[in-house]
């Protein structure tokens, strides 16, 4: 087994507009999407979370506040999963919620050397 | 859970960082709470819930304000020189931002600026749904049968005329408190017969909404400057009316008449309750529109008739008409006269009001015709049927068509 880093990315969508209901159902489908890869005995690390609000320094030591306007997705957490090959780290992505919102989920082999 | 949590905790948080950031911006504080329950959402989702989920939120949202706030004022330090008002909020934000005492202060603040007077409108009601009662933009445009788009555009103007008008979020002077106070009660009220006599026809909805009314009912009590007798009488009126939600609805479709309700679905412990606030409003020589909507609510937690309750109710109705004249509350009084003198006395009442565009009125001369001249019932009920707005209620008046064919025994109409 090989260990894989799933990066998920999403886009800065409007949280005001979300309902009570909308909230909870997003908790169980992240829930219900880590659980499964948990089921399998496949989640190596469930990762530090991540605030959504930070900094980015640039070159020339511009600093901004968070990656909000200058790319259309920030970064939002990670979890660290097992699987025999890159195919199969990928197929666990799918059902990820990061997706439903227009997001993306980056999968990128660990290296242990 | 987390759903819960969010109609919990909501509207604290929206208050106790508005009161930071001040009434005008309003939407960095709905901003700040919408992300931490989004961040919630994720993190839970994925961690498992925390031991203290409120202290979670609470922290997260603080780190948040905290971060929005820095933010801010660098950004206002170029502009405006000196903020000293804000510099002292930068003290207050180390202490115990979300204590029980800053949470329940800034609500009551929210409370009296959401009901300001000067932003008066159909928006108000709306503003006061999100930012008291925590509901999601969506819920708040199925309770007024309309989509999300009106309803933001609603609350923005709402919100631009706490601008405009300039309104903190502060407690009036005491001065001031009995007339500000009276235009809380009347949005609490406006709000729990949003939710009692609903468009909408999804009955947890219309619960919640009824609740969360009876929930800042609850904030005033609580505060010794807002638990007067009128305050008790609302709270009452409200526990009197909330006692038949059980009873009241068959299922989504189906509206139960106060007459066919079965009384033991009736919430005794909320009767009694409510029994306690009327006691509590008699306190005093005051008395609001709101002790005899109460005192009329009372008597029909009684389900048996008896000459004493009707003409009680009727002089009741008399004395609301004198404060507050409502083509319902005239409505309301001919059914009692009815009930008191019999159908010819209320006729000759109920010909005069000519209430035309008011289903509740034909439906009314339909019953009290009916024993005089079933003709004129029946035009009577077909006009209501024409005017009446929802399924439930056609559904009502065809079954008193029937009735009328099969020339049953008079039922009576009185939605409840």
């Amino acid at each position: 087994m090989k260990e894989f880093m799933l990066l998920f990315r999403q886009p800065d969508y409007d949280s005001r507009q979300l309902s009570p209901k909308e909230m909870q159902d997003l908790a169980k489908k992240w829930q219900d999407w880590a659980g499964g890869i948990a089921a399998q005995g496949k989640l190596a690390s469930n990762g530090p979370r991540l605030s959504f609000e930070g900094k980015v320094l640039k070159a020339g030591g511009v600093i901004t506040d968070g990656p909000f306007v200058e790319i259309k997705e920030k970064l939002g957490s990670f979890i660290i999963i097992k699987a025999e090959s890159l195919e199969e780290a990928t197929t666990l992505a799918h059902g990820c919620p990061a997706l439903d919102s227009g997001g993306s989920v980056e999968i990128r082999p660990i290296l242990h050397y | 859970m987390l759903k819960e949590l969010f109609q919990q905790e909501f509207s604290k948080m929206v208050a106790v960082i508005s009161s930071l950031f001040g009434l005008q911006h309003i939407e960095i504080a709905e901003d700040i709470v919408s992300e931490t329950f989004l961040q919630a959402a994720e993190t839970w989702g994925i961690k498992g819930l925390p031991p203290n989920p409120t202290a979670w939120l609470y922290t997260v949202a603080k780190q948040k304000t905290l971060y929005h706030f820095r933010r801010n004022k660098l950004f206002e330090k170029k502009i405006i020189p000196a903020l000293t008002t804000q510099q002292d909020q930068v003290v207050a934000m180390n202490e115990d931002l979300f204590s029980q005492e800053n949470i329940k202060d800034s609500q009551l603040q929210m409370l009296f600026a959401i009901c300001d007077p000067a932003i008066a409108s159909e928006a108000q009601i709306g503003l006061a749904l999100r930012v008291l009662c925590g509901f999601g933009i969506d819920e708040i445009a199925e309770a007024f049968l309309t989509n999300k788009e009106t309803i933001n555009k609603r609350l923005f103007r709402a919100k631009e005329r706490l601008r405009e008008s300039n309104v903190k979020m502060q407690l009036p002077p005491v001065t001031e408190i009995d007339k500000r106070l009276d235009n809380v009660l009347h949005i609490i009220y406006l709000l729990f017969n949003e939710g009692y006599y609903s468009k909408t026809q999804n009955q947890i909805l219309q619960k919640e909404l009824c609740f969360e009314a009876m929930h800042l009912g609850l904030l005033l009590t609580e505060w010794e400057r807002t638990n007067r007798p009128k305050t008790n009488a609302l709270m009452a009126l409200m526990c009197f009316h909330a006692s038949r939600f059980h009873a009241r609805q068959a299922s989504e479709e189906t509206l139960i008449l106060y007459e066919q309700q079965d009384e033991a679905l009736w919430d005794s412990s909320l009767i009694s309750q409510g029994q306690l606030f009327l006691d509590l409003s008699m306190q005093g020589a005051e008395l609001s529109s709101y002790h005899i909507e109460a005192r009329i609510a009372s008597w029909h937690c009684i389900k048996e008739d008896s000459p004493e309750k009707w003409a009680d109710i009727l002089q009741l109705y008399d004395q609301l008409l004198l404060i507050n004249y409502s083509p319902s509350v005239a409505l309301n009084r001919t059914y009692a006269l009815y009930k008191v003198k019999g159908a010819q006395e209320a006729l000759k009442e109920a010909e005069k009001l000519k209430l035309e565009n008011n289903h509740f009125y034909f439906l009314l001369l339909g019953e009290l015709y009916k024993s005089v001249d079933p003709e004129k019932a029946r035009s009577g009920f077909e006009r209501a049927y024409e005017l009446a707005r929802t399924q439930p209620e056609k559904q009502g008046i065809k079954e008193k068509m029937g009735g009328l064919d099969r020339a049953a025994p008079i039922k009576k109409g009185r939605p409840d």
